[in-house]
């Protein structure tokens, strides 16, 4: 008792040096953030064709223009939409493809740089670097890369896409696979279990929902870079798009179209896939 | 006891429809994607594919991206020969610097050796393709075409016609047409990576520079030799090493403004959107749907409306970065806001605090390492998504990679560009899961 009333004091100076030192840290963490900013916005504007206050005003502009066109030309809407539903098919089919893919080579990867699961143990270093660089490369690299060994078309948007579908969810994967429970893995190699039916029969059971979740959540991802790959040549809706934009007034309305049915579409897989989400967390639980 | 039997009955039965569904899906599901990925193989029309890719261009793509090529071309209406690395301008070789297996005995005249005794000899405005087994290959362009003469039993490959011959060898190729003979032989490496030719650096052995650097005479008296170096490499011509430097920074500053730009226009907007504090439910409606709005319309539209605006550059990726991420970040905020533990906002209510100081205090350090730990997290995704971002905008190393591509010739550089943005998105990525762990678990000073 007496102890602590003679410490008391002390605690309280402590304490208050304690939150003067954090306070300190963040004050100063605070002003480099701002500063940073401050030049990065510079630094931008200054290597921007056109500056930041002019664009401000001058924004709304293309919108304008488009939504006008849009509407002189309403009666045509029905017709655009139907024309660019084949192109938003094959966006939609590379993006599911390549997440199915993706998702399996993830799920190879994953188990075995997992430890605990890894078929060879030695080399998890190798299998997580691998992951890593996939998931570095950027689609458009190996996409264009691949557009000029294969051709145009949807295949190399795919395969690029898959392959940083499979680095990004292998990361995933191998977090969830990590809290799996040994306990069926252990049952089935005393039956003598190969690694393959130890894999498939008691880790696979037990991260399925997991993995499917993020598998869902994933092509909603692809769906975007499936769209953005397009532009820049993988055909696709992307593809229509680029050449409305690069036609420029006059084919406006098309673009109007193709937002709509781009945004339309990412919004429906967005709810559709965090429905279905929902429900598997659920009946996991 | 019959009601005891009933009720196991009717649980085994409720068991096996469980098993029976489990099934299903753990069969079904695999079954379904399977026949998609079918589906799909038609749809894209991969057998096609086999016939219609291109393996010599991978082939040049490959050997590009790690070789290259010193190329010996004679023009014949100017009857001069040049010698260049990748046939370019900005690889002239100067005359001091040729190297030792092309000699020049005179104007119009070259004897290029291309390894494994085969020497090419230019001259009178022919050339001779001398083959280790003694064979020879003539050629000689005129005004009509290409008069060829060739060997009997030759076995290497030879591409002839009236207007053109090429000879393939082993890391060499000869090509004749009736503007020029050209001579080439690749070699390992990237060719004036560290100097460009004009540079008075180039040529020189790493020992031989290491002893200009520290002391040895100065080459450019006005400056010392170790700036004389980084001025040549930052400048070098051909890898344009400072140019490339600035756009992987242009690169981050996109992801940077993007990302936390959006994090603090987010952050107000997730209080309206958050159910436990916003002032009305209208506002909270109608800001979650402009949220989803920001999220749907997604960053590459965002991209084509914006670049429209402010033209191309790094501001306008930033830009649609940052609109779309304010749609992303919105949406995380008011739902970590509306997880916050209420409990502490009382405690400090308690205190007398009014309603700024009940957020500093009451909510924010709740919500603090959740906010901090998803911006970081995208800082990191937004990194990469620059790179696309900018091929489309025109700015940052996107550009560069997309244009490097597009050309078709400059692999190396390609490969260059592939591997910077690696160690870039590899950097961003450590260095945003660093300072996570040390704004988060550990605080500094603890």
């Amino acid at each position: 008792m007496v102890d602590l009333a003679a410490h008391a004091p002390d605690l309280r100076q402590e304490y208050m040096a304690l939150t003067r030192r954090r306070r300190m840290y963040s004050g100063i963490l605070l002003v480099i953030f701002v500063v940073l900013m401050v030049a990065s916005f510079d630094l931008a504007e200054s290597r921007n064709a056109g500056g930041f206050w002019d664009g401000i005003r001058n924004a709304l502009d293309f919108p304008s223009s488009v939504l006008s066109e849009f509407w002189a030309k309403r009666d045509e809407f029905p017709k655009n939409i139907l024309r660019f539903l084949p192109s938003l098919a094959e966006t939609l089919n590379i993006a599911a493809a390549s997440t199915i893919l993706g998702a399996c080579l993830a799920v190879v990867l994953a188990l075995l740089s997992t430890r605990g699961l890894a078929l060879w143990p030695r080399l998890i270093p190798l299998f997580r670097r691998t992951m890593d660089i996939l998931r570095a490369v950027p689609e458009i690299a190996v996409a264009l890369v691949l557009i000029f060994v294969l051709g145009g078309g949807p295949v190399p948007a795919m395969i690029a896409i898959a392959l940083h579908t499979a680095g990004a969810l292998g990361k995933l994967f191998s977090e969830v696979a990590e809290n799996a429970d040994l306990k069926p893995v252990e049952g089935l190699a005393s039956v003598g279990a190969g690694w393959a039916k130890r894999m498939y029969l008691g880790v696979i059971p037990q991260v399925a929902p997991n993995f499917l979740s993020y598998a869902m959540l994933r092509f909603e991802i692809n769906i975007r870079a499936s769209a953005i790959l397009g532009f820049v040549g993988a055909g696709g809706i992307g593809y229509d798009l680029r050449n409305t934009m690069t036609f420029g007034t006059g084919m406006f309305d098309q673009a109007a179209a193709i937002f709509l049915l781009l945004f339309a579409t990412i919004m429906a897989v967005d709810q559709i896939s965090s429905t279905l989400r929902n429900r598997l967390s659920a009946t996991q639980r | 006891m019959t009601e005891l039997a009933l009720d196991d009955r009717r649980r085994h039965h409720e068991a096996e429809r469980l098993f029976a569904r489990k099934r299903m899906f753990s069969i079904g599901l695999p079954v379904v994607a399977a026949i998609y990925l079918v589906y799909v193989f038609f749809a894209f029309d991969v057998p096609g594919l086999v016939d219609r890719a291109r393996l010599d261009n991978a082939q040049i793509l490959v050997a590009d991206s790690y070789s290259h090529k010193t190329h010996v071309t004679l023009d014949t209406r100017s009857g001069e020969v040049e010698v260049a690395i990748e046939g370019e301008i900005k690889g002239l070789y100067p005359d001091h610097l040729v190297p030792d297996w092309i000699v020049q005995p005179a104007a119009g005249e070259a004897r290029v050796d291309l390894g494994s005794g085969q020497v090419a000899e230019i001259r009178d405005g022919a050339v001779w393709l001398h083959l280790p087994d003694g064979k020879v290959i003539e050629a000689r362009p005129t005004s009509q075409g290409v008069e060829t003469t060739l060997p009997e039993g030759l076995d290497v490959p030879v591409n002839v016609s009236d207007t053109r011959l090429t000879v393939t060898l082993d890391d060499a190729r000869l090509t004749v047409t009736r503007t020029r003979i050209e001579v080439l032989r690749y070699f390992f490496g990237w060719e004036m990576f560290w100097f460009d030719l004009q540079s008075a650096y180039a040529g020189r052995s790493a020992t031989e520079l290491a002893a200009l650097a520290f002391g040895g005479e100065r080459i450019d008296p006005e400056r010392h030799n170790i700036t004389g170096m980084l001025r040549d490499f930052w400048n070098n011509r051909v890898w344009r090493h400072g140019d490339v430097a600035w756009a992987l920074v242009e690169t981050v500053i996109m992801a940077f403004i993007g990302t936390f730009g959006a994090a603090i226009i987010a952050l107000p907007l997730g209080f309206l959107a958050a159910r436990n504090f916003a002032p009305s439910l209208l506002a909270r409606f109608g800001l979650r749907r402009v949220f989803d709005f920001l999220r749907g319309v997604d960053g590459l539209i965002w991209t084509i409306v914006l670049s429209r605006a402010f033209g191309p550059g790094p501001m306008t990726g930033s830009l649609a970065i940052l609109l779309t991420e304010c749609g992303t970040f919105g949406k995380i905020f008011s739902e970590a806001l509306e997880n916050t533990d209420n409990r502490q906002i009382e405690g400090v209510r308690a205190t007398g605090a009014n309603a700024v100081q009940r957020y500093r205090f009451g909510v924010i350090p709740q919500v603090m390492p959740v906010l901090l730990s998803q911006v970081l997290y995208y800082f990191e995704s937004n990194t990469r998504s620059a790179t696309i971002i900018g091929a489309i905008v025109g700015g940052g190393i996107g550009l560069f990679l997309t244009q490097a591509i597009i050309t078709q010739k400059d692999w190396e550089q390609v490969a260059y560009y592939i591997v910077l943005i690696i160690i870039m998105v590899m950097l961003m990525d450590s260095f945003s899961g660093w300072l996570r762990t040390r704004l988060i678990k550990g605080r500094p000073g603890k």
